[in-house]
């Protein structure tokens, strides 16, 4: 990197701030590079396995880049993945380990699904693009924002399919049992898979109708 | 380039590294992981004997306040062992695990059985715990009957894998409270277990629709999961219901 000889930079600068931000809209991980949809599928029918979930991502993308460019320089490229694998999946079972004995509820709705965090593309995918050329504080930082636009669509996604699907948000009834007394029916199709592809669809859309640079040629 | 003898070395620190980081992490938080299980267990039993207002932190406390007594049951109906100190969550029958009796059951070698005792208003509750398969993994409860076996007081319902929205409504009021009062034998003492039944007890003759309950829609394996878990663990304790009722 060309930074090495220069003065100091802020650990917010602008450079770094982009790296924060821009997963969260123009390179969105979901609704950009098409990465990590089969997750966003399974744990969006409800908002608070999304919202734990999103946590639980975030902190394996930013420890796992800091981790991997921490040792970037020793990795020999021929075990690489492996390497990434390793930290990876130690840093998942750890945040699963983690979730079992503080919030046990919760990791008994995500059950499986923290587990194959592990499978998620983002992940490997940013430790391969960047982690593996960059200094550790951008890493970190590149992975949490990666955490962060995955999150946003993923609870994003939820909120509609919990709102209807079951009428509910966060658990809490928002739709007022009124609505059921005239014939409303929260709708069954919200809670099976093929919604969640199809509201991700429909959130690409809509970005790239405000992004006209994201469509492509 | 690095060398071959570098990549097995670095190959072979690291992964001792993370196998120690993470036989650390698993011992470290192994009492709040069983102490959580445990709780859970708690709240499943009192859950189905209807007592309100358990959360996780005051789950001990009342456990030990309604459960009076863990027998451990073998299956001619005998009781093996009776536990009535605190605190409970000592008690030999607490302890069992059901998968591994019920797969000794299947296999049919000798077999364990825990029923809990609770009291409430002076009444004797008995919670039968439950094990099944769902549709996607195993499914399990606990059934909490009447001082004479007849009436359902409350059932308790969960799930490893069920679809959320679908076979995941097991675990919702709405299909627990459809148990409530539901007898499990009928006028002439045979077993009958608790249907549930796909399209509603409505499509079951009038005298039967004391044993049955409303199937998930668009859950049949889950719901079919659930029927079987209720028929086959109950029937295991009909000579233990037989000789106390």
């Amino acid at each position: 990197m060309s930074t090495e000889n220069q003065e100091r930079e802020p650990l917010f600068s602008p450079k770094n701030m982009k790296l924060l931000t821009g997963p969260l809209n123009l390179n969105n991980p979901i609704t950009v590079q098409v990465l990590g949809i089969c997750s966003a599928l399974a744990v969006t029918a409800k908002m608070k396995p999304a919202l734990v979930m999103t946590i639980a991502v975030m902190i394996v993308t930013g420890f796992s880049n800091l981790v991997i460019s921490l040792l970037r320089k020793g990795i020999p490229s021929r075990i690489r993945i492996i390497v990434q694998l390793v930290v990876v999946a130690t840093l998942v079972i750890l945040v699963d380990q983690v979730l079992k004995a503080f919030v046990y509820d919760v990791s008994k709705q995500l059950s499986v699904f923290v587990g194959l965090i592990i499978t998620n593309c983002i992940i490997m995918g940013r430790l391969e693009a960047f982690a593996m050329g960059n200094k550790p504080w951008p890493s970190f930082l590149d992975g949490i924002g990666n955490g962060l636009g995955y999150g946003l669509i993923l609870i994003t996604v939820s909120f509609f399919r919990e709102l209807f699907g079951s009428g509910t948000l966060f658990g809490y009834q928002v739709v007022p049992q009124s609505f059921y007394h005239f014939g409303y029916e929260n709708n069954g199709m919200m809670i099976l898979p093929p919604m969640a592809l199809i509201t991700v669809g429909v959130i690409i859309w809509v970005q790239r109708y405000y992004k006209r640079e994201l469509i492509e040629k | 380039m690095y060398s071959n003898g570098y990549i097995f070395r670095y190959a072979a620190i690291m992964v001792i590294l993370a196998a120690a980081l993470l036989s650390l992490a698993a011992v470290l938080l192994k009492p709040f992981q069983e102490r959580n299980i445990a709780i859970d267990k708690m709240q499943g039993i009192l859950s189905a004997a209807q007592i309100k207002g358990v959360t996780s932190e005051n789950a001990i406390p009342n456990f030990n306040k309604y459960i009076v007594e863990e027998l451990v049951i073998d299956p001619e109906g005998n009781v093996v062992s009776s536990y009535d100190k605190s605190p409970k969550q000592d008690a030999p029958a607490f302890n069992i695990d059901l998968k591994a009796e019920l797969y000794k059951q299947g296999k049919h070698k000798p077999y364990v059985l825990p029923l809990y005792v609770a009291e409430k208003n002076g009444q004797k509750i008995y919670i039968i715990p439950m094990r099944g398969v769902g549709l996607w993994g195993p499914i399990w409860g606990n059934i909490a009957l009447s001082s004479n076996f007849d009436k359902v007081i409350g059932v308790y319902f969960g799930d490893k894998s069920e679809t959320p929205g679908l076979g995941g409504e097991i675990k919702t009021p709405k299909f627990k409270n459809q148990f409530i009062g539901k007898t499990i034998f009928n006028k002439k003492g045979q077993f009958t277990s608790i249907e549930v039944v796909k399209g509603g007890i409505q499509k079951l003759p009038p005298p039967q629709r004391v044993h049955g309950v409303d199937a998930i829609a668009g859950a049949t394996l889950t719901s079919n999961g659930v029927n079987n878990m209720i028929k086959d663990v109950l029937k295991l304790y009909l000579p233990y219901i037989k000789k106390h009722s």
